[in-house]
């Protein structure tokens, strides 16, 4: 008889065992720091977490191929998560702007909405963090590609894109743009955690943190390190085709799972409105209602739509400002709206 | 179990969202419409997306004496299907792992499904350079793997990141095969004035200037995003995006 396989139901633990059977046998070539502290996994529904007290003694640790080293290992939380903590004291609103889905604009909300906050009100102080690690996109889309960072006692200084908004990103760090970051999961942990509690932001009223797409090591560790720093929330950014919302529903899952607050979904190149003959038409059709329907289905908020406009990707790709030098198109005025929305979430700096 | 493949093809992009999924697809259909066996494995783990492409969404995979048994789109079985999206019992649900789950996830992908004998099998990867990439290229070692076929979009944003995948592959040991270039111009219905949205040209420029073949450009054409499991060689066999993916098989099969 054939068996089903299957991740979630009945035969998973089996088909766990046979992971973790596998994954002794091979400590394998690059970089090798796969030790069981870093198989965290979130979705794993009665796993204590190798950093509970409980690791390795609770009932659904019996049987577990991972429980003795559960069990033996440090316990406690991580020390990074209170220095995180108090780095980011001093910063109002932290919000993750996320995405299942690549290439949907995550990067693009990033820095327009960072650009919209700073430019409606001078004496507001925003930053923007790239934790995206292996494909860093904010040094260009704010133009300070090619800028180096500063260490200082203090930790590192961020690079000032305006008097009021500053960004960090490990694109700043590569000697050459074609430099590539071939890190497996536990090192790029390590950077994030030096991101998030090493950069001087000084006083911030928002700090935006973009993230590289997917739900994986990179997002673990973030919101692990955010854990007790007052996170406000995640951004969602998704295109209206049922590819993108695929991965978008996954995403949503994800932050209910982890408990972060969605703070709404954004719906990026939903039109795309013809240069030549100003007439929309859609190219990435929304055969399954679009993001309006999932944040119906799913009882999130839909804070607004971007339509795709070529310049968005000229004035992005040469890292100028798009809300202070288009502000009148209509791009411009959906990120106002978003950020109004956003303020309702606001805490104002003392 | 990848003894009697005959050739492994990956597809690759240091940017997300550029069209692998789409490409890996289009690639695998075309290459089985010349007359091949093909094989198709998805290994993004966190954004599954072929199951969905194919409409195979709800297929099971089975276990056999011989290890997993892929989903089959035909009844001859010619185009075997692996991702997994198959395993997952609810399609909303994350999967959320760190790199060593990742890794051992993708080994067993690679070792434990019975593909049987096939001329083709062509990887879809997640975007970037991390675990899922670095395990691919760990047990392709051992195994002759023809190269991989990059994609990009035509903006900087995403040729920047594919250049950090060309030295992903360099470092790699990993042959290139070519340099796709996707979203390159749309044409909009009502006028046929067609836009570059995102310019134009990029690709094959860098592709010059990696000195690497361009195996050349497919422009935004919401048809083929909606083609979901139909072929695009038969469906739309005038198309610019038929000619392009037609070019790349003629290429691929000489060599
Ligand atoms: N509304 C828009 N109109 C036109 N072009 C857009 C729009 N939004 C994004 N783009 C373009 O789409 C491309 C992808 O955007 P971006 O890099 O922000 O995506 P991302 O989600 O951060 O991708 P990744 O997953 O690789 O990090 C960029 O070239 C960007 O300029
Ligand atoms: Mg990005
Ligand atoms: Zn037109």
């Amino acid at each position: 008889m054939q068996q089903k396989v299957e991740i979630n139901g009945q035969s998973r633990r089996q088909m766990q065992k046979a992971i973790n059977e596998k994954k002794k046998k091979s400590r394998d070539v690059t970089g090798q720091e796969d030790d069981a502290d870093d198989d965290d996994d979130v979705s794993e529904r009665n796993c204590p977490g190798i950093k509970s007290k409980d690791a390795g003694k609770a009932s659904a640790c019996s049987g577990c191929p991972s429980q003795q080293i559960c069990a033996s290992g440090p316990k406690g939380p991580d020390p990074g998560i209170e220095l995180v903590q108090n780095r980011l004291e001093q910063v109002k609103n932290k919000i993750l702007i996320l995405s299942g889905k690549g290439g949907v604009g995550k990067s693009t909300v990033t820095a327009l909405l960072s650009r919209a906050l700073a430019a409606d009100d001078s004496e507001r102080n925003v930053a923007v963090l790239d934790i995206d690690i292996c494909g860093p996109s904010q040094p260009r889309v704010l133009g300070v590609l090619g800028e180096q960072v500063h260490h200082s006692g203090s930790g590192w200084s961020p690079v000032y894109v305006d008097d009021n908004l500053s960004v960090m990103s490990i694109g700043f760090l590569l000697s050459t743009p074609d430099d590539a970051v071939i890190w497996r999961g536990p090192k790029k942990n390590g950077m994030i955690r030096q991101f998030l509690s090493e950069v001087d932001w000084g006083k911030l009223d928002y700090l935006l943190i973009d993230t590289p797409p997917g739900t994986s090591d990179e997002h673990l560790s973030a919101t692990t390190y955010l854990s007790e720093a007052d996170l406000t929330g995640a951004i969602i950014v998704t295109t209206p085709q049922e590819v993108a919302l695929l991965d978008v529903r996954k995403e949503i899952d994800y932050c209910r799972k982890v408990g972060i607050k969605v703070l709404g979904v954004i719906e990026n190149m939903y039109l795309f409105v013809c240069p030549c003959c100003q007439k929309l038409s859609e190219i990435f059709p929304a055969t399954t209602g679009g993001a309006r329907r999932m944040c119906e289905d799913l009882d999130v908020t839909y804070l607004g739509g971007l339509p795709l406009d070529p310049k968005i990707a000229r004035y992005c790709d040469e890292g100028k400002n798009f809300i202070t030098e288009m502000p009148n198109s209509s791009i411009t005025d959906s990120c106002k709206n978003i950020i109004k929305e956003l303020a309702k979430y606001r805490k104002e700096t003392h | 179990m990848l003894d009697d493949v005959k050739h492994i093809i990956l597809i690759l992009s240091g940017k997300g969202g550029v069209g692998k999924s789409t490409v890996s697809t289009q690639l695998a259909l075309t290459l089985k419409e010349r007359g091949f066996k093909v094989g198709l494995l998805d290994i993004d783990l966190c954004g599954p997306s072929i199951p969905y492409l194919l409409q195979l969404e709800g297929k099971d995979v089975h276990q056999a004496d011989g290890g997993w048994v892929p989903v089959y789109t035909d009844d001859k079985q010619n185009f075997a299907v692996m991702s997994i999206g198959f395993l997952l019992n609810s399609r909303n649900s994350a999967v959320v792992w760190r790199g060593p789950k990742k890794t051992a996830m993708v080994k067993q992908f690679l070792t434990d499904v019975c593909w049987g004998d096939l001329d083709y099998l062509i990887i879809d990867t997640p975007p970037g350079t991390s675990d899922e990439h670095i395990t691919v290229m760990e047990n392709l070692k051992t195994v002759k793997c023809d190269g991989a076929i990059l994609v990009t979009t035509p903006q900087q944003v995403s040729i920047e990141d594919v250049r950090k995948e060309i030295t992903f592959c360099k470092k790699t040991g990993i042959h290139i095969l070519g340099l796709i270039e996707n979203m390159s111009g749309f044409v909009c219905p009502h006028c046929t004035e067609c836009t570059n949205i995102f310019s134009k040209g990029g690709g094959e420029s860098l592709a010059e200037l990696a000195k690497i073949p361009f195996l050349g450009t497919l422009p935004i054409d919401p048809r083929v995003g909606q083609l979901l499991g139909k072929t695009c060689v038969k469906e739309l066999p005038d198309s610019p995006s038929a000619k392009t993916f037609n070019g790349i098989v003629d290429r691929l099969v000489v060599t």
